[in-house]
């Protein structure tokens, strides 16, 4: 099992042929089969395990489809990227700072309302997601359907439906990757629409904010989290290596917009 | 009826619909990043011998909850 701590942005960017060579997230709830999809996608014997932080470093795979060579990021298993634990921070940062090609989240079939909300949050921190809901056997043994079709609608994103212990759906998997990456698949991400006082506010924060921001940063997340007093992204972006913001105006313009 | 009750008081075996969430912050959005949200159905499933925590099904899947925690969901028995 390859384990690697570095941030992975690093050696993707030192890699000549980074033309052929991208970089997939795999996000989600815990128990959800991550690490299964990850085993079937890499060949890798990654321990999977029930109980919680089973993932605490973030393990990486590699595999090829259709001439693309893929390195796959298994992140840790969580509810939420509110950075209120370990976990959910590291996931936090990857798909962030480390800005991976696709964010793939898997979901479980049998409870995917309670996925929905990992979902929504990477959402609103990127566009470049595909849903994959997995469990679809233990889902149909519960007389659950999923509308994978209709998801797919809603979400404004790709989504398809898996069973990652048996294999199934993980070829159709590999091809929206494929077509993601290809371009021939449009995601328009449904946006998150808050109260107008709400709207107001976040709008003003990422107008005062956009100004000190890298431009591969989207904005509106970054006010979003300074509205939930959540200053520890405002020090992850003056910390980032290649962006070395002053951290002092960014912290004069949250106090000025937070009066 | 109002909501006068607790998700720490309800015993085993009863399930009830979350009313309102009294914390804020971080803990009210811990909460409802677990799926507590208001209308939400909760079953409370087992209690750990010592009383606490408290083991809720809550939008298939099984959480567990410190007193303290529930103590700050009220509830209407459904």
């Amino acid at each position: 099992m390859a384990i690697n701590t570095t941030p992975l942005s690093e050696s993707s960017k030192n890699n000549p042929d980074k033309q052929n060579n991208f970089v997939i997230a795999l996000a989600g709830n815990p128990n959800v089969g991550k690490s299964t999809v990850f085993n079937r996608l890499t060949g890798l014997k990654q321990h999977t395990g029930n109980w919680p932080g089973k993932t605490v470093i973030k393990a990486e795979g590699t595999f090829s489809h259709r001439n693309r060579h893929y390195t796959l990021v298994d992140l840790p298993g969580t509810y939420s990227l509110h950075a209120s634990s370990s976990d959910e921070e590291v996931a936090r940062d990857f798909i962030c700072f480390s800005r991976p090609d696709i964010t793939l989240v898997v979901c479980d079939a049998t409870c995917l309302e309670r996925n929905l909300n990992l979902v929504l949050q990477i959402l609103e921190i990127t566009d470049r997601v595909l849903v994959c809901v997995n469990l679809l056997d233990e889902a149909e043994r519960k007389g659950i359907q999923v509308d994978i079709a209709m998801l797919a609608r809603q979400l404004g994103i790709p989504a398809v439906g898996t069973a990652a212990r048996s294999g199934r759906g993980l070829e159709s998997l590999k091809n929206v990757l494929d077509d993601m990456l290809a371009g021939k698949i449009a995601s328009r991400p449904r946006q998150l629409v808050y109260d107008p006082e709400l709207e107001a506010s976040i709008n003003e924060i990422e107008k005062r904010l956009a100004p000190y921001l890298p431009a591969w940063i989207n904005s509106r997340w970054v006010a979003l989290r300074v509205l939930e007093r959540d200053f520890s992204i405002l020090e992850h972006i003056s910390n980032h290596k290649n962006n070395d913001y002053p951290r002092q105006v960014l912290k004069e313009e949250v106090a000025l917009c937070l009066r | 009826m109002p909501h006068t009750l607790s998700l720490a008081d309800i015993p085993i075996g009863v399930s009830v619909r979350i009313a309102k969430i009294l914390t804020s912050g971080s803990n009210r959005r811990r909460l409802l990043d677990l799926g507590l949200l208001p209308g939400a159905r909760i079953d409370i499933i087992r209690r750990s011998p010592s009383g606490n925590p408290t083991a809720y099904l809550i939008k298939g899947t099984i959480i567990a909850l410190r007193n303290e925690d529930a103590a700050q969901i009220l509830v209407d028995i459904d």
